[in-house]
């Protein structure tokens, strides 16, 4: 990537000016290793509360990583969306999506919650699963469930914690497109800031108002999507792949 | 939840749940044997005896040194040697586990304790190195026989299908799965042989002079510190095998092995050994075809000892499984990084340690020493020494993130344990209880010898009043039982943990 292009990139530090709220993460020239191998380089990127941000780019670009050093930066905030889940296999979709409200409701009425499902808790997963489509197996442990089905408990997880900062990692990648449009849309709603690492570009440029493009670790291009036809995008990653 | 029996015979939609039940069926089942079971209290102020023991323990202390090193030499000779032997014998046996009789001989074999295969050599040996050898060589060859064969299967096949289909049997699998299976083989042995001289130190409490027999001694003149040291001294020893049993050393380990044995003091006649296999094993009734006096020989004793002994045998093991349940659910978390740290997890790894090498027998005869002749100490020291073995595997099992599981924004402390890592090592717990649910009945069976009226109380009373045809017959009595309890555990545990790897579980068998 030593050669320039015909598409102009913006600097990485150069944000767009227009939104007055105060930077909610801030990242100045990080760069993050695993033993020899460097997963993040020099990056800088300031989130602003109120944006929604897609974070696009191939796989081993630095995504996860990314959004895993954005997460440290205020976890008491975050609403977390891991590509793995981290779902608890035996236990049921209930008591893996309750999981993300475990501070809420404190150390003994969330024990308490294992042994009889507390009836508020319930009441707000029951409309939250049927948003979902899972209200047919709410009460269903997370190991008899599909891979599109364990994606959404993830996801109500996520909703469960109800903090105005999301960080999804490839959080619909499981879903079909009609599904995966209406939930993003969702997750999108109920978070005021978001960063949304994901494949499809085309969501990325419909619903993300920012779009920042990585490649090998590094920043390649950070802009608002209004500014981004789906033709630039693609070059955009034609040029990784050269 | 309802616990009817359809709702349990269904799948239940959570698995959990499905867990939770079995787990309760495990505890209904050992209440309702408590009220059945000899569980008194003898001793009037175990707390006095407990503290002279306590001391004891801190204040270990041993005269004469060469008595010492004798009997850990022995008890090493004896373990190192059988394992040698029956290793091959029981690859051997692997190699041709398809046929049906030598997968029930390997059954068979196994399903009778070390102590019981001793008590027997006994008889026609005395007590002698052939006797010990024997009494570990056997079971262990019909554990090997069956282990060995879980871990060839488990091999992919392909390497075998390039061979020669014309070649033996026994070549191919020399050229393709012994050699892939080995890794997985010895690292097994490795851990057999730690069993191995447990089994080779409780053979002292039948007279060989092994670790235990100084410490039965000890124990029971009520010089603690004296059975301390030897207590410490084993521990010590399992504790640093990785350190003395190098691959290098094994040879001369051997020789010296070889060397220590004791003689043979019963020159060992063949005529003898006939007349004991074809004479005294049965029943005199039976020799002659006395059919009517046959049937009241076998009323007799079952009435007045086997069902007894089956029944008391039950009862302790029932108790025992569902409170070594009890004791993982609170051990394994102060041994695993997941939930402690620093000091309490170094804490946490020594008593499991301590608990998983102390053989059972042991510390059901310090504990007969506090709360008398009952079912009480056995139940404590099964539940113990199980819960101990099975904890450490846990926690081991936790600490690997096998399925990159692990979130940045988990919770900590009390609500990791309860949401996380319980649900997530309860199967795996489950499949090892049921792994171990023959071994605690092998072992209640066995603890007879101390006293308690279960199986090996009878048949160690047939021994001594020299009456073999009895012990015989309760000695096969006690494998079945143990075989049957093996068959409905393999069902419970397909059934309800189907997902659980066989793999890492033969660290159990």
């Amino acid at each position: 990537m030593t050669d320039s292009t015909s598409i102009t990139l913006s600097p990485a530090d150069q944000q767009p000016e227009v939104i007055a709220e105060p930077p909610l993460l801030q990242l100045r020239n990080r760069s993050l290793h695993y033993g020899n191998q460097t997963v993040l380089c020099d990056i800088s990127l300031t989130i602003r509360a109120g944006e929604k941000v897609a974070l696009v780019g191939p796989s081993g670009a630095g995504k996860s990583s990314l959004l895993v050093v954005l997460h440290e930066l205020a976890p008491a905030l975050t609403a977390l969306c891991p590509q793995n889940g981290g779902l608890v296999e035996v236990l049921s979709v209930y008591q893996n999506m309750f999981m993300g409200g475990l501070q809420r409701y404190g150390t003994l009425a969330s024990l308490w919650n294992l042994v009889r499902p507390l009836p508020s808790a319930v009441a707000e997963l029951e409309s939250l699963a049927a948003r979902l489509g899972l209200d047919e197996k709410l009460w269903n442990s997370v190991d008899r469930l599909s891979g599109g089905q364990r994606q959404r408990v993830t996801i109500g997880r996520a909703l469960f914690r109800r903090q105005p900062l999301l960080l999804a990692d490839e959080p619909v990648s499981a879903l079909d497109p009609l599904q995966a449009t209406s939930l993003l849309t969702y997750l999108l709603e109920q978070h005021q800031t978001a960063v949304v690492s994901l494949h499809n570009r085309q969501l990325a440029l419909e619903l993300f108002d920012r779009v920042v493009v990585m490649h090998n670790g590094k920043i390649l291009h950070d802009g608002p999507s209004a500014e981004l036809s789906p033709e630039q995008l693609d070059e955009l990653y034609r040029y990784q792949e050269s | 939840m309802t616990l009817t029996l359809p709702t349990l015979l269904r799948p239940a939609r959570s698995t959990a749940l499905a867990l939770v039940q079995v787990t309760l069926i495990l505890i209904a089942v050992a209440l309702i044997c408590i009220p059945f079971a000899d569980l008194q209290l003898h001793q009037v102020d175990p707390w006095h005896e407990l503290g002279l023991i306590g001391y004891g323990l801190i204040t270990p202390h041993w005269s004469d040194v060469t008595v010492l090193v004798e009997a850990v030499g022995l008890t090493v000779a004896f373990a190192l040697l059988a394992v040698t032997i029956a290793v091959p014998l029981g690859l051997l046996m692997a190699v041709y586990f398809h046929w049906r009789w030598l997968r029930m001989l390997a059954a068979a074999i196994r399903s009778v304790h070390e102590l019981f295969w001793g008590l027997l050599f006994m008889q026609l040996f005395g007590l002698s190195a052939t006797t010990g050898l024997l009494a570990i060589l056997i079971p262990y060859c019909g554990v090997f026989a069956k282990v060995f064969a879980e871990i060839i299967e488990q091999q992919p096949p392909q390497p075998g299908a390039t061979l020669d289909p014309a070649s033996s049997r026994l070549l191919r699998y020399a050229y393709s799965l012994i050699p892939q299976a080995l890794p997985s083989m010895l690292h097994y042995v490795r851990y057999r042989f730690e069993c191995a001289l447990r089994s080779s130190a409780i053979l002292g409490f039948i007279g060989l002079p092994t670790l235990g027999f100084h410490l039965e001694t000890a124990f029971k003149q009520g010089q603690y510190s004296e059975a301390a040291a030897v207590l410490w001294l084993f521990l010590l020893m399992i504790a640093s095998v990785r350190y003395w049993l190098k691959p290098v050393l094994i040879l001369p380990w051997l020789l010296v092995s070889i060397w220590l044995l004791p003689a043979n003091p019963v020159p060992v006649s063949l005529d003898l050994a006939w007349q004991f296999v074809s004479v005294d094993l049965w029943p005199s009734s039976l020799r002659s075809g006395d059919w009517a006096g046959f049937g009241s020989w076998l009323w007799r004793l079952l009435s007045e000892q086997a069902i007894p002994g089956i029944l008391e045998t039950l009862y302790l093991t029932q108790m025992a499984l569902a409170l070594t349940a009890l004791i993982i659910l609170l051990l394994w978390p102060l041994a695993s990084r997941r939930l402690v740290s620093g000091p309490a997890w170094t804490g946490g790894r020594f008593i499991l340690l301590v608990l998983r090498s102390t053989p059972e027998m042991v510390m059901a005869f310090v504990f007969l020493l506090l709360f008398g002749p009952s079912g009480l100490p056995a139940v404590l020291a099964l539940a113990l020494h199980n819960g101990g073995l099975i904890s450490f595997l846990i926690a081991n099992g936790s600490e690997i993130d096998r399925h990159q599981q692990q979130r940045p924004d988990d919770p900590q402390g009390l609500l990791r344990l309860a949401y996380l890592e319980n649900p997530r090592q309860y199967p795996a717990m489950l499949a090892l209880l049921f792994y171990r649910w023959e071994v605690i009945l092998r072992e209640s069976a066995m603890m007879g010898i101390l006293g308690i009226a279960t199986l090996g109380f009878y048949i160690d009373s047939a021994f001594s009043e020299i009456r073999f045809d009895r012990a015989f017959f309760l000695i096969i009595i006690t494998a079945l039982l143990n075989i049957g309890v093996d068959a409905i555990a393999r069902r419970l545990r397909q059934r309800y943990l189907p997902q659980t790897s066989r793999s890492s579980d033969n660290e159990l068998t």
